[in-house]
């Protein structure tokens, strides 16, 4: 079995990763990739916690966020393919308007 | 529910037809934004007044069949304010002394509603003023009905404040004109402070109640309440210990002091008369009903009504008597020099309400109502000839730029004549009863202080009514037309409606003195009891404790008549034999004359010494300084500066537009919270 530590070690650094990522890069879609990953470091952590503790409710959170990213994935890129059709550009230094 | 008082509903409706007819003026002119038919008008609040008054004989009738002492008619609606044991009822009640108030009200108030009709419908000022008015109108019959139906000191005040208003939106009625608005706020101001006198008297009467275990304002119960607590005191603070008595006072006399400033201000009483004078800029219809008749009247009633209090409390019926025999002198020798006729009106009107409270602080509140009532005849009619007077000349008030009226308008002539004598005093008119009951009241009052010094007052003061009240009618009437020969051509009696009030009120301004006859003329004419309206009131106010002998009485009364004839006989002597000589006694005594016309400087001294600071407070001090800068500067608009510079010069830059620079801002917050948690 695999020890909590680890699971967590991984958890980590996929998140970190895609936290990085969403905040360094400028391509829209490589930063929803980040998010996602992100939320699936999450999910690891949650799974692994859950194992650890014996109990299910960090599963069934688990399929709420699978779920909800699901949908957040879809929404995300609708809005950008409406931007790209917009702007021709998936630069997101590009959609700065709403500021002071 | 009081044990042996018959239920009567027929009460609630006196009061409540004026109400229904107010309302739905009201609802027609404020929300629906319609105006009546002038018939319909006429019909809706002319008919309701006139119900009432109908409604009001009827249970008059039920009254007197009952047995003497057990005449008490009750009408009780709801529990209107219920709070622990303390529970105020919507509740009236008819007894004598209601009964002649609701007489007068209804009576002279549907003679007033019909005068009316004729006198405002000259007025094109605006075309909805004639509902409006009467609106206001039923509005105010219904505020006085509840005054003087009501069976407990809140309900009276809830009149006595609903009849401010209605004074307040009469006076000024023709707005437009900034000088009317203006004295209907004096009107309400200056009744403002006799009121916070009124309240602080209302919530002495509650702590004493409560404090004695009868937590009530009903009036049955402070009077059966009342021996038990009457002769409690209280201990004045040291700064009023200059007064007579201190520092222990006896409650009724505090109770009664207090509720005594209140009827000060509601009957333009020394020092708070100075709103009534100005009143006069109302319509006359208003200054004959509101400011003659009836409103001006609740101070009377209100002492009347709680006489048993005041008559526990000698102190503050000297108070009262001297206060008025003071105002009525004062007043009258102000009329002396005026040359408005709606003022002298206004001035002699004060001066008979000083007349009564001097009748009911010296312990004669059967004389001081039936004054109450014969004045309400007489002034209604002095007033009502005045408006028709001021109809012929085309809104001029002046007399002088009046004279030699009577030749075009005979009829009104003849009974603003009427009104004269009855207010003068001429034998056997009414005013000449219930001003000899008041003067022989203070004659014989041995418990006031000073009570032959009021009786010399009060007997100087009616020669001083005799002289200006004929003054103004010959000023009037007589002499040489002053008027422009044009107006003189058209001057006519005015129609019907404005006529046949002033026959109905001439009538009972001569025959009026008949329900209070007093026993010494009965005794002649052979009738036993002849004073009716003395024993009908009786078994409500105490009958006059002192008997004067009937010799000494008509002595009194023939003194009466000569201050008359002195009046009169000076008036004819300065004003028609020679008419010249007023002007050279005017110049001869500038000084007093001076003082005489400008009203003995009060309102100038008013102004400058309550007025003016209070305005200079109100505005440099609580507007500019409080208000404005206290309040709405460092209070209000100082945090808005202090957020509006912070964040518009430094925190607007934060917002860059960048979507990842937010992620990194919230990354760091993050990390600073985490941080925070695991230190």
């Amino acid at each position: 079995m695999i020890p909590l530590e680890q699971v967590i070690a991984l958890s980590a650094a996929l998140f970190v990763i895609g936290l990085v990522g969403a905040v360094v890069r400028r391509n829209l879609i490589v930063i929803l990739m980040s998010i996602e990953l992100m939320l699936n470091a999450v999910n690891l952590a949650l799974v692994g916690f859950s194992r650890a503790h014996a109990q299910q409710s960090g599963q069934i959170f688990v399929f709420m966020v699978i779920a909800v990213a699901a949908a957040e994935v879809a929404v995300g890129l609708g809005i950008l393919i409406s931007l790209f059709r917009n702007r021709d550009s998936m630069n997101v230094e590009d959609v700065s308007l709403l500021k002071w | 529910m009081v044990d042996g008082a018959i239920a009567s509903p027929l009460l609630r409706w006196i009061p409540l037809l004026p109400l229904a007819a107010a309302a739905i003026h009201g609802v027609m002119l404020g929300l629906l934004r319609r105006t009546l038919t002038r018939g319909g008008v006429i019909a809706l609040s002319c008919g309701a007044v006139i119900a009432s008054f109908v409604l009001s004989c009827v249970v008059l009738g039920q009254l007197v069949v009952l047995p003497e002492g057990q005449r008490l008619l009750i009408d009780s609606l709801y529990t209107w304010v219920g709070a622990g044991r303390f529970s105020a009822e919507a509740s009236f009640q008819l007894d004598p002394l209601s009964a002649v108030m609701i007489l007068v009200v209804t009576g002279v108030g549907s003679l007033i509603h019909v005068y009316s009709i004729g006198y405002m419908d000259d007025d094109h000022r605006d075309d909805k003023g004639f509902q409006r008015f009467f609106c206001y109108l039923n509005l105010f019959t219904f505020s006085m009905l509840v005054l003087v139906l009501g069976d407990n000191l809140l309900l009276l005040f809830l009149g006595w404040e609903g009849v401010g208003l209605c004074s307040y939106l009469l006076i000024g009625f023709w707005y437009a004109d900034r000088w009317n608005a203006y004295c209907g706020m004096k009107a309400f101001i200056v009744n403002r402070i006799g009121d916070f006198a009124f309240l602080v008297g209302i919530f002495l009467v509650f702590w004493t109640l409560a404090g004695a275990g009868h937590p009530t304002l009903a009036f049955r119960d402070i009077q059966a309440a009342f021996p038990a607590i009457g002769e409690k005191t209280v201990t004045l603070p040291d700064w009023l210990g200059f007064l007579p008595g201190a520092p222990s006072w006896r409650l009724a006399t505090l109770i009664g002091l207090c509720l005594f400033v209140g009827a000060c201000g509601k009957s333009a009483q020394l020092p708070l008369y100075v709103w009534l004078p100005d009143a006069m800029a109302g319509p006359t219809p208003v200054s004959a009903l509101i400011h003659a008749a009836t409103m001006v009247t609740a101070g009377v009633y209100m002492v009347c009504r709680l006489s048993f209090l005041y008559a526990a409390a000698p102190g503050a019926s000297a108070v009262i008597a001297w206060t008025g025999a003071l105002t009525a002198l004062f007043a009258a020798t102000i009329a002396i020099t005026q040359t408005d006729i709606k003022k002298v009106l206004a001035y002699s009107t004060v001066s008979q309400l000083g007349y009564m409270f001097l009748g009911a602080g010296c312990g004669g509140y059967t004389a001081a109502m039936f004054h109450l009532g014969t004045h309400a005849f007489f002034k209604a009619l002095l007033f009502l000839g005045s408006g028709a007077v001021i109809l012929a000349m085309h809104h001029e008030q002046d007399t002088s730029q009046m004279g030699g009226l009577w030749r075009k308008l005979r009829f009104t002539h003849w009974l603003f004549l009427v009104g004269v004598l009855a207010i003068s005093g001429f034998p056997f008119f009414s005013g000449f009863f219930s001003k000899d009951e008041i003067l022989v009241t203070a004659y014989a009052a041995k418990q006031i202080p000073g009570h032959r010094a009021l009786y010399a007052i009060g007997l100087g003061t009616a020669a001083i009514t005799a002289f200006y009240m004929f003054r103004l009618h010959f000023r009037t009437f007589y002499g040489m037309p002053r008027a422009s020969r044009e107006v003189m051509a058209h001057a006519h009696d005015p129609d019907n409606t404005v006529m046949v009030p002033l026959w109905a009120l001439a009538f009972l301004s001569i025959v009026g003195g008949i329900v209070g006859l007093p026993q010494v003329y009965g005794d002649m004419l052979g009738v036993k009891d002849s004073n009716s309206l003395a024993n009908f009131l009786g078994p409500v106010l105490g009958h006059a404790a002192h008997e004067v002998p009937h010799a000494r009485e008509l002595g009194l009364a023939g003194f009466a008549v000569g201050a008359f004839a002195l009046g009169l006989a000076v008036a004819w002597l300065l004003y028609l034999r020679n008419p010249e000589l007023p002007v050279r006694l005017g110049q001869a005594l500038s000084g007093a004359y001076r003082l005489l016309w400008n009203k003995y400087y009060v309102d100038e001294l008013y102004d400058a010494a309550i007025v003016r600071p209070l305005v200079a407070l109100s505005d440099l001090v609580l507007y500019r300084g409080v208000d404005a800068g206290l309040i709405d500067g460092v209070g209000v608009n100082g945090p808005a500066r202090a957020v509006v510079g912070f964040a518009s010069r430094g925190l607007k830059y934060v917002q860059t537009g960048l979507a990842q620079s937010y992620l990194f801002l919230m990354l760091l917050g993050a990390i600073a919270v985490v941080g925070w948690m695991v230190r």
